[in-house]
């Protein structure tokens, strides 16, 4: 699984934090990291996580 | 399983109902009927990125998951009626479909003023359609734009405006602050205050009895006598719920539909609502039911009430458990972002603050009963994070049990 965040898009909100914290992650600042290729095992934390992105800014591919 | 289900509604609770009944693994058909055109989109940007030209309205449509591919759409077609236990809806064609399970996802419509003057030149901001008419308005050289509506839309689009370059921005409302039913006093000061500095004027305490003009709204008249002029005219007065069609069926639709804390609906195993129609207690905090008018909601009212209807059609038990969200919210203003969790309306009277100053950045709690239930950032993205701090206090609050019918 491909996890592609379109850094343009994104603003900051950590929703896909809260949903899926073993893939995304903020910095004190609030600005996002992520995992590009986690297990298949967090699909479904995955999933989750571009659901409830508001900028809907979070493929996922594979 | 086999048979249909039909989905009233093709905004985002619309489309996440269909993804997680596909998810839930309904194998049957999806039916998705939609009164408006377009498939779903995203509509928080309508009053504020949209609006203001930085993202294309063509950029705005979700997505579908691949699970929903074969789901059949039928846009630009709204449902007029239903009988519930014969399990069919009537739509504006004429046309009848039959469903083994129905998702209510019908959601809200602006609410507007019945005061006496020309309909004409009066916005509201709830469809895609209506934020393309409002920014090709706005976006006229020297447009003096009047907001009818000190709430969230209304907030949020008088600083669009003001980034557009609008020549005045006037927002009217009877209460005496913004968006302080919701959120209290102090956030309510703090917002006046800062939308004040930022060039946005505010008539507050004060109702609209009328609008002036010939063919088309041109001023518009205050109860004490004031006449504002304006180009622009957005009335952001609240929604009404979308009920209508669901008539005559013996449900409670005095605000929304009333769910159970499954979200089923009139105590039949096999229709569900989603989204902000749906009126649902809330596990983590009473058995009160409320509807709850958060982007966060259709998403997780969906997959929700799809597990619960599916189990339904499929005779399993048991079913999921009671819901129980933690709310969420957010408002990007000017420059700030406004950034809530929990339940902020029920602890209004109690609001501490816990981090910063109200002339700065700053976090928000509101209490009931001494405890926390609800917390909201305002001022830029560290007080954002420092407010998600609070999220594991706000989840570790006991889900009440099983409630019997909401009151």
């Amino acid at each position: 699984m491909r996890v592609i965040v379109d850094m343009s898009k994104c603003q900051d909100h950590g929703q896909c934090v809260f949903a899926a914290p073993d893939v995304f992650r903020m910095d004190a600042n609030g600005r996002l990291g992520y995992v590009s290729d986690p297990h298949d095992a967090l699909r479904e934390e995955v999933e989750e996580a571009a659901d409830v992105c508001p900028l809907q800014a979070i493929r996922i591919e594979g | 399983m086999s048979g249909r289900i039909v989905i009233a509604g093709a905004s985002l609770g619309g489309l996440r109902a269909a993804e997680q009944l596909r998810a839930a693994g309904w194998a049957g058909m999806i039916t998705v009927v939609g009164d408006e055109p377009h498939m779903p989109y995203n509509r928080p940007p309508l009053s504020k990125e949209a609006l203001a030209g930085k993202a294309g309205f063509d950029s705005l449509a979700f997505t579908p998951k691949a699970g929903v591919a074969d789901v059949e759409w039928r846009l630009g077609t709204a449902v007029t009626a239903t009988r519930l236990e014969e399990g069919v809806v009537v739509l504006d064609t004429g046309a009848e479909l039959t469903f083994d399970g129905l998702v209510i996802a019908t959601g809200m419509r602006p609410r507007r003023l019945a005061c006496p003057g020309p309909r004409d030149g009066r916005h509201t901001v709830r469809t895609l359609d209506d934020a393309q008419a409002l920014r090709a308005e706005l976006m006229r050289a020297g447009a003096r734009l009047v907001v009818i509506g000190g709430g969230f839309i209304g907030c949020e689009v008088a600083a669009t405006a003001v980034g557009l370059g609008a020549a005045e921005v006037t927002v009217v409302d009877p209460l005496p602050l913004p968006m302080a039913g919701p959120l209290g006093e102090l956030l309510g000061d703090a917002l006046l205050r800062r939308h004040t500095d930022r060039g946005v004027r505010f008539l507050l305490g004060r109702g609209v009895d009328g609008f002036q003009g010939d063919a088309r709204a041109e001023a518009v008249v205050l109860d004490d006598g004031t006449v504002l002029a304006a180009d622009v005219i957005v009335e952001a007065v609240g929604s009404v719920a979308n009920t209508e069609w669901l008539d005559g069926n013996g449900l409670d639709l005095t605000d929304g539909v009333l769910t159970d804390d499954r979200l089923r609906v009139g105590g039949l195993p096999h229709v569900v609502a989603v989204g902000d129609v749906a009126r649902h207690p809330n596990a983590r905090y009473d058995a009160v039911a409320r509807r709850v008018e958060h982007w966060s909601m259709p998403t997780e009212t969906a997959k929700h009430a799809a597990k619960a209807l599916v189990a339904q059609l499929a005779g399993a038990v048991p079913l999921p458990g009671p819901f129980a969200p933690l709310p969420t919210f957010w408002s990007d203003q000017h420059d700030f972002r406004l950034q809530s969790f929990g339940l902020p309306v029920l602890g209004r009277d109690d609001v501490r603050v816990l981090e910063g100053t109200p002339d700065g950045d700053f976090v928000a709690g509101y209490h009931r009963d001494g405890g926390l239930v609800g917390v909201v950032a305002l001022g830029g993205a560290p007080a954002a994070v420092a407010a998600s701090r609070y999220r594991a206090q706000l989840l570790g609050q006991p889900v009440l049990a099983s409630h019997g019918a909401p009151r």
